[in-house]
């Protein structure tokens, strides 16, 4: 009997988050677009749906709500359906939706979409070969092989996404970073960028000119007949061929130069934008947090490297952290994929956005495991096997360094550069 | 009927409907072969005869310019665009006739442009809303171009049509629903061809009739108050 109601609750719980799925999707995402394949939104819902569901699984596990046959049994029928889906599902619909954006292959769209699979697969397989899941007692296609893999892509991405994280959401919320950016240094810039686009359209006004009157001299050179006139026009045209081809170039140049123009502008009013906004209470309380937060993941780069020089495992657990880091830096990652999603790519991006987070959830739950106290983790070795959860760590440890330290160093450069670019103007 | 120096048209609308295949196609007269991002505004130019054969003629350069982005876009790049939308004579709309949304993003786009245009002789009382009247008494010329006609199956073509139908009346401008890819569709003798020149018509040689300042709060709120005494 618990059986049962400890299912309806499961079931309304993952009911409610297909709906937040959904209403994400249309409110957030496709906001600027039509859904025309509703497939996508779907998939996208189903993702979200159990991945949410794995996270209140584990809440129920510590808290010790529902009965534990019940729960034993939605974990696996959890963790099947989430494989199911990232290995299957979502992979093939991004090679179908991939596919049938490139005019070429319009065809055979289904055939190639599963050679896109296989070759996915392929690599999935292989990706196992370097690290230490394979253990001799299970065979092929058992599940543990598959959560080993999905686990260390997810790991991975986390550790980067940690790292990166780290060290960019100080740099953003602090001030001390912030160049000092005045109203005229903004005017003067636009004020370069119109006179460029004037240039340009001068230039090009003479291209449409020069061009109309070569044009109508075509039209009388083919009235003048006998040989003197056929090498008059052939020298005429010549020339002023020259002379567009010399133009065209400098309009060129001039285009490149009036979008380098407009990204600085934009760069200009963006930290204008942030020094106003670092005035106000808001800006002061994530000021004073971006310091405390510098702090820490200070401590956490240098904790990361004790990890790996003295070979040891961490016993305070990555993931909660991580988890935070990235949850601030996931609102980063949405204007990302804003900005580089277009009618025909949105569909992909949305299903690689399920892809990467269903793979992120998964890992999280891995990852977890450690930082739970003894009593809790039966259950999850239970279900997720005898995977080899000290070497997870150890790689987050690795990646999470990688990716934090190489991203100092990108915005070291990045933040050298800007002062060089304002001086040369 | 004075006759402007420059003439600039400004042409708006979201992220991938068309604007630079379409620019492309008006001002090189040939399809443009690799689409691809604009950053910031790309400008060309077309050589358009005015009058032609009669003693008037004259021959207009009009400036179209392609201002990129979408509007969900932060506003560091809002404001950043807004240097584009000085000194407007004519504005073309373009839509996606295969996306809804699109055709009601341009209601907004329309609002972004003309409300910062700084030049004093049109005036947009504009309190964030749509209002059908400022459209009306717009001395802007707009003109409404729906892309990718080709992409509509046949059973969807009237219902599309409407729609755009209703929107142009919303706008008061012409409308021309074309393929950017195939310039069949603006060749000369086509009622496209001939609405076009009639918006450059327009927009080369603007009328002095609404250069008066209308304030359309004012107005309303004195036709409020003439019919409550009339009431009494």
């Amino acid at each position: 009997m618990s059986f049962l109601v400890d299912s309806i609750i499961m079931f309304t719980s993952q009911v409610l988050f297909f709906g937040f799925g959904w209403l994400f999707f249309m409110r957030q995402l496709f906001k600027d677009y039509e859904v025309r394949q509703y497939i996508v939104q779907v998939v996208f819902s189903i993702t979200f749906a159990f991945s949410c569901t794995m996270f209140e699984l584990i809440i129920f596990e510590i808290l010790g709500a529902l009965s534990s046959n019940s729960r034993y049994f939605h974990w696996k029928l959890n963790l099947y359906v989430i494989l199911l889906v990232l290995i299957f599902v979502v992979p093939f619909y991004i090679g179908y939706f991939v596919v049938s954006n490139i005019r070429l292959l319009q065809r055979q769209k289904l055939l190639f979409a599963c050679m896109v699979w296989f070759t996915f697969m392929y690599f999935f397989w292989k990706l196992g070969d370097p690290f230490p899941i394979l253990s001799p007692k299970h065979g092929i296609l058992s599940i543990e092989q598959l959560i080993s893999r999905v686990g260390v892509i997810g790991v991975t991405l986390m550790a980067l996404l940690s790292g990166f994280g780290a060290v960019n959401c100080p740099y953003t919320y602090m001030s001390y970073f912030l160049r000092n950016v005045t109203d005229s240094d903004i005017l003067a810039l636009e004020r370069r960028l119109l006179q460029t686009m004037d240039m340009i359209v001068s230039k090009k006004k003479r291209i449409a000119m020069t061009r109309r009157q070569m044009y109508q001299r075509g039209e009388d050179q083919n009235k003048q007949t006998g040989l003197w006139g056929m090498i008059k026009s052939v020298t005429s045209t010549q020339t002023g061929s020259e002379n567009l081809s010399l133009i065209q170039q400098e309009v060129d140049a001039l285009e490149e130069l009036s979008r380098q123009l407009f990204l600085e502008t934009v760069e200009l009013q963006a930290t204008k934008e942030r020094i106003e906004y670092s005035k106000t209470f808001q800006g002061k309380y994530f000021n004073f947090l971006g310091y405390f937060f510098s702090i820490y993941c200070v401590w956490k780069i240098f904790m990361a490297t004790i990890n790996i020089v003295f070979d040891r495992v961490g016993k305070t657990d990555p993931v909660t952290r991580g988890i935070e880091i990235t949850v601030n830096y996931l609102g980063i990652q949405f204007d990302f994929f804003y900005a580089i999603s277009s009618n025909k790519s949105s569909n992909v991006i949305v299903l690689v956005l399920a892809q990467i987070m269903g793979m992120y959830f998964v890992s999280s739950v891995l990852l977890m495991r450690m930082s739970m106290p003894l009593e809790y983790r039966s259950i999850v070795t239970e279900v997720l096997g005898e995977l080899q959860f000290n070497f997870y760590h150890r790689w987050f440890d690795v990646i999470f360094l990688v990716s934090a330290l190489s991203s100092i160093l990108f915005l070291y450069l990045a933040h050298k550069q800007a002062p060089e670019k304002q001086m040369a103007l | 009927m004075a006759s402007l120096d420059r003439v600039k048209v400004l042409v708006l609308g979201d992220s991938g409907v068309g604007k630079s295949s379409l620019v492309h196609l008006l001002c090189q007269n040939q399809v443009l072969g690799n689409p691809s991002w604009t950053v910031g505004c790309s400008v060309d130019v077309r050589v358009q005869d005015y009058k032609e054969g009669t003693p008037e003629e004259k021959t207009y350069y009009i400036e179209l310019w392609d201002v990129g982005g979408s509007l969900g876009s932060a506003s560091s790049i809002k404001s950043t665009r807004a240097v584009f939308y000085n000194s407007v004579n004519g504005i073309m709309l373009v839509h996606d006739l295969t996306n809804k949304k699109s055709s009601q993003n341009l209601y907004r786009w329309s609002l972004e442009a003309l409300s910062k245009d700084s030049s004093p002789t049109r005036v947009i009382v504009s309190n964030g809303d749509y209002d059908r009247e400022q459209f009306a008494e717009n001395s802007v010329p707009l003109l409404l171009i729906g892309t990718k006609f080709d992409q509509i199956a046949e059973t969807k073509r009237t219902e599309v049509l409407t729609r755009t139908a209703f929107l142009s009346e919303d706008f008061n401008a012409e409308e021309i629903n074309l393929d950017c890819t195939n310039p069949r569709y603006l060749a000369a003798g086509t009622s496209n061809a001939v609405k076009l020149s009639r918006f450059f018509d327009k927009v080369s040689n603007p009328q002095p009739g609404y250069r008066y300042r209308i304030l359309w709060h004012d107005l309303r709120i004195l036709d409020h108050v003439m019919s409550f005494f009339v009431f009494l």
